[in-house]
């Protein structure tokens, strides 16, 4: 084995986040990849056998369910940070807290008087075959008007270089604690770089979380009761469910262990006998939150919950019916709605959208369906999708009739050259395919945004899943201070790539 | 901030799942050194010990002879058993597992090994030659989980309800091990058990680590009424029944809202300092009746806690109007 030789590595036609040609790092990436060609090859795989010790005794796991029982799995993480500069990720911020204000006061619209279907922005029947709409939640007002407190947008960057977002996770997005795992893994592993001071540190989120919780407590007092609500060990974000009660210093209850009263007060069962819930960060779905309210059979959830959080005796993030917006026919709409409701273009860009509800647009989808990627609105994790360019013709031909049949129910993207950065195979760097995922948190009058997000990244070549349960892994994703553009006009083999590194419209 | 009641709950069971596991180990063990040091075999002898562990029903369904090789499956590896030595370490783990941010990683860690070990050697058999082995390494493992416990987990709730758990459930297998002795096992008519009772004694104080420490304060050759007096009523000795109780009375005073269970633990403690152990070592039924009794106060005290500290809609009707 010999040492890391950037002059080798190669990401063909895809735009690299690390190399901006083969043997030519972004400023951003310089000092990483030094560092890297500098290891010897023994030194390199002691550091990746640091990170597996590491993720080890850290007990960072997901769980997955195979062959009839739960099994932890170690969390899979590869040593390469993705590098993002930090004035790319300053305009990127201000698009993301642009995008979630304009989906908060959508949403809240959409549950008073509806004017945005009334002034012809978004088409009526998008809502009434809206499955995530709750008209339970007509009417309701959420503590400072917000219903999605907790965002989290996918981020995929084109080979133009333009980030875009994806899609928009506005009910229970989760990966947060892995994102703050990957860094503390990260410093353990390669301390040299942390030295020079221009990594921007992610571990403000969880006083942010914890504060813009606090702040939606119904009572006013100083130490209102928070608690975590999570579906159970059997659910594959438990891990995170533990980790973000631990770190906030919450209690972790499942839904036994919360009862509604008829003074429509949550209390929780303690040894102490019953104590009043101030703010529930529930983790379970709206279907299974409330059997009084949504699905009867559930025996996840606490009935009454919905009583209790009209009567504004308890508050809850996400707010129960803020996935109206989680659709990816209303994602279509969200350059729009931000013009609409705020005025302003948009600073990030959307994957350009085919909506099959209209005529012009499925006629386009049905006779290019071996080129697109189309999606059904409701669905999430990559599930009910047509990878058009992959799929066999008998595949397209069946997914054409479930268009023709429910057209309001898909849509269309043209496939994406997903970015790639380099991962460590036996030593040496390879391309592959990377997303992000940032979180946006929305309090009172303020909004924070993670710095950077969770980096996932498909493992298998070539591959563009980078679900950890089907072979994705993840990287520490670092938000690093660079000098101004000239200096990086300076740098050979830079200039022609400095347009597109610009991540806007 | 005070515990919820399903992790006190998880928590007891754990505490209690693993005393049961190494219990069961000893009492497997007290009934095997009988078997190989009595003059003929008994054929009810290891069905009896079935019937002490509360599992005859479930055994009936399962097996058609209680013979030696069955009734070593059925309590030692038969997770269909729930009392199993197996059923209780996976319960253990599982409980666990749900309280895992409660407890120290490394209680954690040594239940896990020791379920997997316990499995391992459980599916290479447990014929007569290795038995002693998986019974000792059961106990030690149990053992060392405790003393995992003991030295890492912080004095408050989550120990409280660990040490709750474990020592009601260690007086309960205690009766259980004495009622080895009474009778059922050994055919009470026949005279020429006679000489070998001291023999079961000896077995009865060895299965509880106890006969050094009877030596030491009996001081005594081991004669029945002694021996059940030390493990019935000594107060310093860590498996007799007082000294257990009297570890669960003291929990239960540091925990809030406790009458109820405090009045039901009072009263077993306070049969067992009354029992007039010269008539039950007379009478093997009379043990035996006794024996069930204490268990059904200890089955008191268990619904006092749970009625108080788990139970959902007991604690409801118990909250001050708000």
């Amino acid at each position: 084995m010999s040492r890391v030789d950037w002059q080798q590595y190669c990401s063909n036609e895809f735009y690299d986040e690390l190399m901006a040609a083969p043997g030519m790092p972004r400023e951003a990436a310089r000092m990483l990849c030094d560092v890297l060609a500098g290891f010897a090859p023994s030194e390199l795989a002691e550091r990746k056998t640091a990170a597996e010790i590491a993720i080890r005794t850290m007990g960072i796991t997901f769980t997955v369910y195979s062959e009839g029982s739960m099994i932890d799995r170690a969390w899979p993480f590869d040593i390469v940070p993705r590098i993002i500069p930090a004035d790319e990720w300053r305009r990127t911020e201000a698009g993301l807290i642009q995008r979630v204000e304009a989906l908060n006061l959508f949403i809240d619209d959409l549950y008073h008087d509806q004017k945005v279907i009334k002034d012809g922005v978004l088409p009526a029947e998008v809502l009434a075959k809206s499955v995530n709409f709750r008209p339970q939640c007509v009417g309701i007002n959420p503590p400072h008007g917000v219903w999605a407190h907790i965002c989290g947008s996918d981020l995929v960057r084109g080979d133009d270089g333009t980030l875009y977002v994806l899609e928009d996770n506005l009910r229970i997005p989760s990966g947060v604690s892995y994102m703050l795992e990957n860094r503390n893994v990260t410093k353990r592993v390669l301390p040299e770089l942390f030295s020079s001071g221009r990594i921007l540190p992610v571990d403000d989120y969880v006083p942010q979380l914890y504060d813009m919780l606090a702040s939606m407590s119904p009572r006013h007092s100083d130490d209102p009761q928070v608690v975590v609500l999570t579906p159970g060990i059997y659910n594959s974000a438990y891990y995170e469910h533990a980790y973000l009660a631990q770190q906030m210093g919450v209690q972790l209850v499942q839904g036994s262990d919360l009862m509604v009263d008829d003074d429509d007060v949550v209390y929780m069962r303690t040894v102490r006998g019953l104590t009043r819930v101030d703010v529930i960060y529930r983790r379970i779905d709206d279907d299974f939150l409330d059997p009084e309210a949504f699905r009867e059979d559930s025996i996840l959830g606490v009935p009454g919950l919905m009583r209790a959080w009209r009567s504004g005796n308890v508050a809850l993030a996400n707010a129960p019916g803020a996935g109206v917006a989680d659709d990816k026919v209303v994602y279509a709409f969200v350059p729009e709605l931000i013009r609409y409701y705020l005025d302003q273009e948009p600073l990030l860009a959307n994957v350009p959208s085919y909506l099959c509800m209209r005529e012009e647009d499925r006629r386009y989808v049905l006779d290019h369906l071996d080129q697109l990627v189309v999606k059904p609105a409701n669905e999430s994790g990559g599930y009910g999708m047509l990878m058009g360019p992959q799929a066999t013709r008998e595949e397209r031909e069946a997914f054409a009739e479930r268009i023709k049949a429910d057209p309001r129910n898909y849509m269309a993207q043209p496939m994406l050259k997903l970015s790639t950065t380099p991962t460590l195979f036996d030593g040496r760097p390879e391309p592959r395919h990377v997303d992000l995922r940032p979180f946006i948190l929305s309090g009172q009058g303020s909004t924070y945004v993670t710095t950077g997000g969770l980096t996932r990244v498909a493992l298998n070549k070539g591959s563009l899943v980078v679900n950890s349960s089907q072979g994705g892994g993840s990287k520490d994703t670092w938000i690093v201070e660079t000098e101004m553009i000239d200096t990086r006009a300076a740098e050979p083999g830079l200039a022609e790539t400095g347009l597109a590194e610009t991540g806007e419209d | 901030m005070p515990m919820l009641s399903r992790v006190a709950e998880n928590l007891y069971w754990m505490a209690r799942y693993v005393e049961r596991a190494e219990d069961t180990a000893r009492l497997v063990n007290v009934t095997n050194h009988l078997m190989l040091d009595l003059p003929q075999r008994q054929p009810l002898m290891w069905s009896a010990v079935v019937d002490i562990t509360g599992g005859s029903e479930d055994f009936a369904n399962l097996y058609d002879q209680p013979n030696d090789r069955n009734v070593m499956q059925f309590l030692c590896a038969d997770q269909r058993n729930p009392g199993s030595i197996l059923s209780a370490l996976a319960q253990a783990r599982e409980n666990l597992r749900t309280t895992r941010d409660v407890v120290p990683r490394e209680v954690w860690e040594a239940t896990n090994q020791l379920y997997m070990a316990a499995c391992t050697q459980a599916e290479a058999g447990l014929g007569q030659g290795r038995r002693e082995l998986f019974l000792k390494e059961i106990i030690s493992g149990c053992q060392m989980m405790r003393g995992l416990v003991e030295g890492t987990l912080s004095y408050g709730t989550a120990r409280t309800f660990m040490v709750l758990g474990r020592q009601i459930e260690r007086a309960d297998m205690t009766t259980r091990i004495l009622d080895v002795r009474s009778g059922n096992l050994l055919s009470r008519s026949s005279e020429d058990m006679r000489p070998f009772e001291h023999l079961q004694w000896m077995s009865v104080l060895k299965s509880l680590t106890a006969y050094q420490m009877y030596r030491q304060h009996v001081r005594l050759r081991v004669r029945a009424t002694d021996v059940l007096t030390f493990l019935l009523q000594d107060r310093n000795l860590p498996r007799s029944v007082t000294r257990s109780l009297w570890d669960a009375s003291k929990a239960l005073m540091s925990l809030p809202r406790h009458e109820r269970a405090l009045a039901a633990v009072t009263q077993v403690r306070a049969d067992v300092a009354e029992a007039d152990v010269g008539g039950l070592v007379r009478s093997p039924e009379r043990l035996h009746d006794f024996i069930n009794d204490l268990q059904i106060g200890l089955g008191d005290l268990h619904d006092a806690i749970s009625r108080t500290y788990f139970t959902p809609l007991e604690t409801v009707m118990q909250m001050p109007a708000a």
